[in-house]
């Protein structure tokens, strides 16, 4: 299947009705339709209204500290011995990771819509955090709904978010990770409908979701964009991130669609290996079903149940995937790939051992892959990395996984 | 004229409401389900809800959460639940039954596939939690052709726009869904619910069952008072998980819960 992706199809993607191509769409009880149509409504008119715009650019800059730099990682380069590597610095963005571009737009939405109140799912903790701390400023009550096994994992991050003033809520059902996370948190607006805004992390969920964080999040690519034109005259050959819902990569990618010659690496988890069945990596070994509202490619069993995921990194332990990712696949726009807990922790401490930069275990898998892809290519060609967090949070993770014991 | 629909009419001209329980198939596990259904129909049952056990059901409470993870455990898939259907008519040619679940179980077994084998088994209508009217375009006309009713959503947040087009799209009742919240949340208030119905029933003649929050005689009997159906099934669902541990007393207090309904709904 091959589409053209100009701009005039670009612009119907997703259509009305949230679909790309056969992914994405509207799957949700009743009961939350009509607070779909109404965000829906809303930020189409928002997002071209020029005083909400100013307010996000403006908080981007002032609060969150962009644009953030694209870094020539000239050690790791000379080390791997290909293609530059560059690194978009998205870990150095208030509160650390990628995920506040997007908690900024929505809590701004949340305003203009008055909703008092805001609810998150979270993984690894950052969008938990990132949301709290919009909801700090804007002086919103916020409940962050985290699966059980990743509070154990991620204590400094739920420890973050009470001193932000939210309410965590351990998530005991299912396999007690961010899909049942994200459950809950549906079943908390559809309970609260009126005076919640739900704050969905990553690009998955109902339309208009997948649209809408996209969009906050391109800002990522944008700036890459004209970073890279700046510092090297030309656009890259190969745009790498992580995927676990896919929004870091989604921001990157976006605003390289129709540069055909720029290549799309999205990087999935790929835990003990996809032969072993214990991975988080959907794209690469799973198949399309619906999900938390989207039709999009899932890990499920041949009955559609949806199946445990395995990941070192919280972030990426998720059996779904924007929707998308999955019709960037179909139509062979972007690649898909996976890189293991084990590249994934070397990759962690290659680049703090380098570069003095200590990733986020998530981006641990797109340093991974990157540094295979540049083995691979020219010395004269160009990689853009999506850095899309900081490490601090998985200092325990690490020390545990090298047999050291912190506290 | 469909199962569903013949039964409902008979009702209405009987001057009676239906009584609509809600069972997850393979709970406490998958050998006990056929019984309950049976006696759900001794103790006064006129339409059974069957629910498909699914992973991630999140319109469900704590409640259905639980059931559904040990249907999972005894590894109750959708086929199963078919067979248990088909077992079910071999007793029983009068008791509609609705499949009630999400779409990923389904589109798995492959949608044209599952109307085969759900028509062959007796199924008689289909509820499906996540698929609204727009994203059912496509299959609402095949259910159709089967001769199975698509039964769809309401919530007090549901435009009439969007009434008009859950009317155009389903067949059989329509499941209105009393509060807003999960299944098993706390009690409904009936005088929301009956001008909620009020304003459903300007716009269509299809009959309304009414369900989330009723768990007791007194709440179905309020209910029955306005709609067309009552519909219960966390207060079912719990009452068998908490005599789970005996088969004997499980059907007791099932047939004692659900006869007490009856009963007072008939008054």
């Amino acid at each position: 299947m091959t589409v053209r992706l100009d701009a005039e199809t670009l612009a119907n993607i997703p259509d009305e009705r949230g679909h790309f191509g056969p992914y994405g769409g509207r799957f949700v009880s009743e009961t939350l339709m009509s607070s779909l149509l109404e965000l829906e409504a809303q930020y189409e008119k928002l997002k071209n209204d020029p005083r909400f715009q100013e307010e996000f650019d403006q908080d981007l800059a002032d609060y969150v500290g962009r644009p953030s730099p694209l870094y020539f990682a000239e050690h790791l380069t000379r080390k791997v011995g290909g293609a530059k590597i560059y690194l978009k610095r998205e870990d150095l963005n208030h509160t650390g990771a990628h995920k506040v571009n997007n908690t900024i737009g929505q809590a701004l939405l949340a305003k203009y819509l008055g909703k008092p109140r805001i609810i998150a799912e979270t993984g690894a903790g950052q969008h938990g955090v990132a949301s709290a701390t919009v909801a700090a400023r804007l002086g919103l009550e916020c409940v962050v709904y985290m699966g059980a096994e990743d509070v154990q994992r991620q204590a400094l991050n739920v420890y973050r978010m009470k001193l932000l003033g939210a309410t965590v809520k351990p998530v005991t059902s299912g396999t007690r990770t961010l899909k049942d996370a994200m459950n809950e948190a549906l079943r908390d607006w559809v309970t609260n409908v009126d005076d919640t805004f739900y704050i969905i992390g990553t690009v998955a969920g109902p339309h208009p979701y997948p649209k809408l964080v996209r969009d906050f999040q391109s800002v990522i690519g944008r700036e890459a964009r004209l970073q890279c034109l700046e510092k090297e005259g030309r656009l890259p050959d190969a745009l790498v991130a992580c995927v676990g819902g896919g929004s870091n990569a989604m921001g990157l990618f976006y605003p390289f669609i129709e540069d055909a010659n720029v290549k799309m690496y999205g990087v999935e988890a790929g835990g003990h290996g996809l032969s072993t069945g214990q991975h988080a990596a959907p794209l690469c070994a799973g198949r399309p079903g619906v999900l938390h509202g989207n039709r999009t490619y899932l890990m499920e069993d041949d009955n559609g149940q949806i199946m445990a995921t395995h990941s070192i990194s919280a972030g990426l332990d998720y059996p779904g995937v924007g929707p998308e990712h999955s019709w960037l696949k179909d139509i062979g726009r972007a690649n898909y790939v996976s890189a293991t807990d084990e590249e994934a922790l070397s990759a962690f401490h290659t680049l703090t051992r380098v570069e003095g930069i200590m990733p986020a275990l998530e981006s641990s898998h797109a340093i991974a892959y990157a540094m295979k892809l540049a083995g691979e290519m020219d010395r004269d060609q160009v990689i853009v990395v999506n850095l899309s967090g900081r490490g601090d949070k998985d200092i325990h993770t690490v020390a545990n996984l090298d047999g050291i014991d912190l506290f | 004229m469909s199962r569903i629909t013949s039964c409902l009419s008979a009702l209405k001209d009987a001057g009676k409401a239906a009584l609509i329980p809600y069972v997850t198939a393979g709970d406490p596990n998958p050998s006990a389900t056929v019984g309950i259904m049976h006696t759900l129909v001794e103790a006064g049952a006129d339409i059974i809800e069957l629910g498909v056990p699914f992973s991630d059901p999140m319109a469900d409470g704590p409640v259905i959460q639980l059931a559904c993870e040990r249907a999972l455990e005894h590894g109750t898939s959708l086929r199963d639940v078919l067979n248990m259907v088909a077992e079910f008519r071999e007793k029983d040619q009068k008791t509609p039954v609705v499949l009630m679940g999400y779409l990923n179980p389904v589109e798995a077994m492959g949608m044209d596939h599952f109307i085969e084998k759900a028509k062959q088994a007796g199924v008689d209508g289909v509820l499906t939690v996540d698929l609204p009217p727009e994203e059912a375009d496509e299959v609402v006309p095949v259910f159709r052709e089967a001769g199975l009713d698509a039964i769809f959503l309401l919530a007090p947040t549901t435009t009439n726009e969007r009434i008009k087009s859950a009317v155009a799209h389903g067949s059989g009742y329509i499941y209105y869904v009393s509060l807003k919240g999960v299944t098993g949340s706390s009690a409904l208030n009936i005088e929301d619910v009956s001008q909620q119905l009020t304003r459903i029933r300007s716009l269509t003649d299809m009959p309304v069952g009414v369900g989330f929050g009723i768990k007791d005689a007194e709440s179905a009997a309020a209910v029955s008072k306005v709609a067309d159906g009552v519909i219960v099934g966390s207060a079912l669902v719990n009452t068998i998980a908490e005599n789970a541990d005996s088969s004997e007393s499980m059907h007791e207090k099932v047939k004692s819960l659900i006869g007490s309904m009856r009963s007072a709904m008939d008054q």
